[in-house]
C-alpha cells in the first residue's frame, strides 16, 4: 500500500493528513501554528513518525501560508489549489463552489472535475475572515465558536463598517449602549456572511453545489446564515477543516520515486 | 551615483532624502534583475542606465539646456513627442513608480488617489528626482480625474500646459485632438523660440516612428515559443524608453533585437519549456515598479506581453509619414494617437479587441489584469475585460495592488494558484 502526506500550515492551526492509495483518510492531526512555522513542522514530523508515517520516506506536500517552512516536504502547492481539490474529495460532484473562511483570508473557489477553474480571494483587509471573528469574539469575551452559537438567538442589530478596526469600535459602543450579547454576536456573523456572499457572487456561472471548508465549517449557524444569504444550501462536513491538507495529500500522488 | 552630488545640489534637490533612494535602488535592482539567468548581453546597456539613473541622462539633459534646448516633462502616452522634437525640444517621461515618493504626494493629495499620481506629485514637491527638477515645462492632459486635479497643484510649483483630451472617439473628437495638437505646437514654438515646419515635424515623426518600430520588434520576438527575453527585461526597456533619447533608444533596442532573433533561431530561451505564458493588462508600470513581473516570473510563469502604457500602448500604430503640410501632419498625429485605447475613453471596446488579439498573437496561457489601487477607470473596465476573456475561454486573474510590498506574499499566493490552475 502507498501512503501520501498533506500538511496545511495555516495562520492559526496546522492540519496534517495521511491518505492511502485509495484516498482513504488514515490519520489527521491538528495543532496550533504558534510563533514558528518551522518548529510546528518539526513537531508534525515527530508525530507522523510516531504513527508510523515518516515524511522523509513518503510523498509529502505542504500548503498554507507557512508552506515554505516545511523542510521535509517534496513540494509546495498553494492553499487555493489544495482547498479546491480537498473539497472535491469530501463533497464529490462534477461542479463545486468552495467557500473557505480562513484565519487571514477568505477564498471562493470554483472546481470542475476536481480541478480549480477560477477563484477569488479577499484583499489585504481582514473583513469576512476568521481574523475578524476572532477580534470581535475577543472584544465580547467569548470563544469564536461560542459567538457563532450565540448569534443564532440574536437579531435586529448590524455593524456597518467592513474594516476590523472600525467594526471593533462599533462593537464596543454597542456594548456600551447595553445591546444584548446575542444581538451583537448576530451582527458580527451577519457582517462576515454578507462580505463572504458578496465575494462569492463575483464568481460567475452556476455555482453547482456550494460547500464550506476551513475553520468555520463546524459552526452550524454560519453555514445556515450563508445558505440563506446565497439562497442555496451550503454543505459542510466535520472534515472540512482538513480540506487544505487533504488537497495537499492528493497533490502528493504525482510525486514519484518515494513509495515503492 | 556619487559623482553627481554637485549636479543634484545645483538642481536644488533634497540630498539627504534622495540618498535613501540611492541606497535601496541598487539592492532592489540586483535582487530583481541581476539574479536572472542567461540574460541577453544587450541588456548591459539598460543595466548601466539604471545604475546611473539619476545621473547620466539628467546630465545630458542639463548639457542640452545649456545649449538652449528646452525639456518637456510628460505623464501620458497621448502627448505627442513629435511636436516637441520638431521644435528642437526634448521630452522626458515623469511618471513615478516607487512608494518612496508616495508620502510626499499624500501631503497634498487625498489618500484615495492612485499611487502613480501620488508618487509623481511627491517626486516634484519633495525635490527627490532630478528629472522632475530639470523639466522646464510639464505637459498634462485631461485623462483621469486624479490627474486633472493634480495638475492644478503641480501648476503652483512649475509651468504646466494642459492638453484637452477628448473622452470619446467620434470623427469630431479626432478633429478636436488635431486642433489640440496644433495649439500645443504653437505653445511649444513660443516656449522654445523655434519654429515648427513641415520639414522638422516630418523628421520628428520619422524619428519616433523608428523608435516605435524598434520596440515593436522586441515585442515581436516575445511572441515566439522560444522566449529570448524575460518579461522583466522587456519591461525595463519600455520604462527607460520614456526617458532616453529616441534615436539612441531605437538603436540600442534594434541591437538587442538582433540578439533576440538570433536566440530564437538557436532555440535559446530564458525559461524552461512549458513555462506558462502570461499577458499582463491594465494600468501603467512606471519605473521602478517591477513588483508584479518579479512575482510572476518567480512563480513558474513568464510575462510575454504588457497591454499597458509601459507596453503595447506606447508603440502600436505608426504615424502616416506622407503628409507635407502642418495641417495634414497634425491630423495624421491625431489619427495615430486616437488609436490608443485607454480606459479614460468611453466606449472603449477597442481595448477589449486589443486584449483578445494579443492573447492569440502572444500565445498566452492566461491573462492577469492589474489595477493600481484607486484607479477607478481601469478598475471598472476590469469587469468588461474579465468578462470578455472568460467568454473567449481564456483564464484571467484580476489583481489590485499599489507600490508597497505589504501585499507581496498574498499576491504570490494568488499568482501561484493561478499558474497551478493553468495546469
Ligand atoms: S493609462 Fe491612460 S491616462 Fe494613464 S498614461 Fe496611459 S493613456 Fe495616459
Ligand atoms: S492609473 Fe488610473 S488613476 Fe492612475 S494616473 Fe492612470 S488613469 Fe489616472
Amino acid at each position: 500500500m502507498n501512503y501520501y502526506i498533506g500538511i496545511d500550515i495555516g495562520s492559526t492551526c496546522a492540519k496534517t493528513v495521511v491518505l492511502d492509495e485509495n484516498k482513504t483518510l488514515l490519520l489527521h492531526l491538528v495543532q496550533p501554528t504558534g510563533w514558528s512555522s518551522v518548529d510546528t513542522a518539526l513537531a508534525i514530523q515527530r508525530e507522523l513518525r510516531e504513527a508510523g508515517f515518516d515524511p522523509e520516506q513518503l510523498p509529502c506536500v505542504a500548503t498554507g501560508y507557512g508552506r515554505i517552512s516545511v523542510p521535509f516536504a517534496d513540494k509546495t502547492v498553494t492553499e487555493i489549489t489544495c482547498h479546491g481539490r480537498g473539497a472535491a474529495l469530501l463533497h464529490g460532484g462534477e461542479e463545486l463552489t468552495v467557500i473557505d473562511i480562513g484565519g487571514q483570508d477568505t477564498k471562493i473557489i470554483r472546481v470542475e472535475g476536481g480541478m480549480v477553474k477560477d477563484f477569488v480571494m479577499n484583499d489585504k483587509c481582514s473583513a469576512g475572515t476568521g481574523r475578524f471573528l476572532e477580534v470581535m469574539a475577543n472584544t465580547l469575551a467569548l470563544r469564536p465558536d461560542a459567538l457563532c452559537d450565540l448569534a443564532r438567538r440574536g437579531g435586529g442589530t448590524s455593524i456597518s463598517s467592513m474594516c476590523t478596526v472600525f467594526a471593533e469600535s462599533e462593537v464596543i459602543s454597542l456594548i456600551g449602549r447595553g445591546e444584548k450579547k446575542e444581538n451583537i454576536a448576530y451582527a458580527v456573523v451577519d457582517s462576515i456572511v454578507k462580505k463572504v456572499a458578496s465575494q462569492a457572487r463575483r464568481l460567475e456561472g452556476s455555482p453547482g453545489r456550494v460547500c464550506l471548508t476551513g475553520g468555520l465549517c463546524s459552526c452550524a449557524y454560519v453555514r445556515d446564515a450563508l445558505s440563506i444569504e446565497l439562497r442555496t444550501e451550503v454543505a459542510a462536513c466535520p472534515e472540512g477543516r482538513y480540506a487544505g491538507a487533504l488537497g495537499a495529500a492528493l497533490s502528493a500522488f504525482s510525486i514519484r520515486g518515494k513509495n515503492v | 551615483m556619487s559623482d553627481y552630488v554637485q549636479m543634484w545640489k545645483d538642481l536644488g534637490m533634497d540630498l539627504e532624502t534622495h540618498d535613501n533612494l540611492c541606497q535601496v535602488l541598487p539592492t532592489a535592482f540586483g535582487d530583481v534583475y541581476l539574479s536572472q539567468e542567461n540574460r541577453p548581453e544587450g541588456m548591459n546597456f539598460w543595466d548601466f542606465v539604471v545604475s546611473e539613473i539619476h545621473g547620466i541622462r539628467p546630465s545630458e539633459l542639463l548639457e542640452a539646456q545649456k545649449k538652449g534646448q528646452k525639456v518637456f516633462g510628460t505623464f501620458c502616452v497621448y502627448v505627442p513627442d513629435e511636436v516637441v522634437i520638431a521644435a528642437n525640444g526634448i521630452v522626458t517621461g515623469l511618471c513615478g513608480g516607487s512608494q518612496f515618493w508616495v508620502p510626499g504626494g499624500e501631503k497634498v493629495l487625498p489618500k484615495s488617489t492612485c499611487p502613480l499620481i501620488k508618487a509623481s506629485v511627491g517626486a516634484r514637491l519633495d525635490r527627490t528626482c532630478p528629472f522632475f527638477r530639470i523639466a522646464d515645462m510639464y505637459v498634462g492632459e485631461t485623462t483621469c480625474d486624479g490627474k486633472k486635479k493634480a495638475w492644478e497643484i503641480l501648476g503652483e510649483d512649475v509651468p504646466m500646459y494642459i492638453m484637452d483630451l477628448p473622452q470619446m472617439k467620434r470623427e469630431k473628437d479626432i478633429q478636436k485632438w488635431a486642433e489640440e495638437i496644433a495649439a500645443f505646437a504653437r505653445k511649444v514654438e513660443e516656449f522654445t523660440g523655434n519654429a515648427i515646419t513641415p520639414e522638422t515635424l516630418g523628421a520628428a515623426i520619422h524619428t519616433i516612428n523608428e523608435k516605435r518600430k524598434a520596440l515593436a520588434r522586441m515585442y515581436e520576438a516575445r511572441k515566439s515559443k522560444v522566449l529570448p527575453i524575460s518579461g522583466k527585461d522587456a519591461l525595463l526597456v519600455m520604462q527607460i524608453a520614456f526617458f532616453d533619447d529616441p534615436v539612441r533608444c531605437a538603436q540600442m533596442t534594434n541591437k538587442l533585437c538582433d540578439e533576440l532573433e538570433q536566440r530564437i533561431q538557436d532555440g535559446v530561451s530564458v525559461f524552461p519549456a512549458g513555462t506558462k505564458r502570461i499577458l499582463l493588462t491594465g494600468t501603467p508600470l512606471a519605473i521602478p515598479n517591477w513588483k508584479l513581473h518579479h512575482i510572476i516570473e518567480t512563480s513558474g510563469a513568464a510575462v510575454v506581453c504588457e497591454e499597458m502604457c509601459t507596453g503595447t500602448r506606447y508603440f502600436e500604430n505608426l504615424v502616416d509619414e506622407s503628409q507635407t503640410t502642418l495641417e495634414g501632419q497634425f491630423m495624421a498625429l491625431a489619427q495615430r494617437y486616437m488609436k490608443t485605447n485607454c480606459a479614460c475613453f468611453t466606449p472603449n471596446t477597442g481595448r477589449i479587441d486589443d486584449i483578445l488579439r494579443m492573447a492569440k498573437e502572444y500565445q498566452v496561457d492566461g491573462v492577469i489584469d492589474v489595477n493600481l489601487k484607486f484607479c477607478c477607470l481601469y478598475d471598472t473596465e476590469g469587469y468588461t475585460v474579465e468578462k470578455a476573456l472568460k467568454e473567449a475561454g481564456i483564464p484571467v486573474l484580476g489583481i489590485e495592488t499599489d507600490y508597497t510590498d505589504t501585499d507581496a506574499e498574498q499576491l504570490r499566493t494568488r499568482v501561484e494558484a493561478f499558474v497551478e490552475m493553468l495546469g
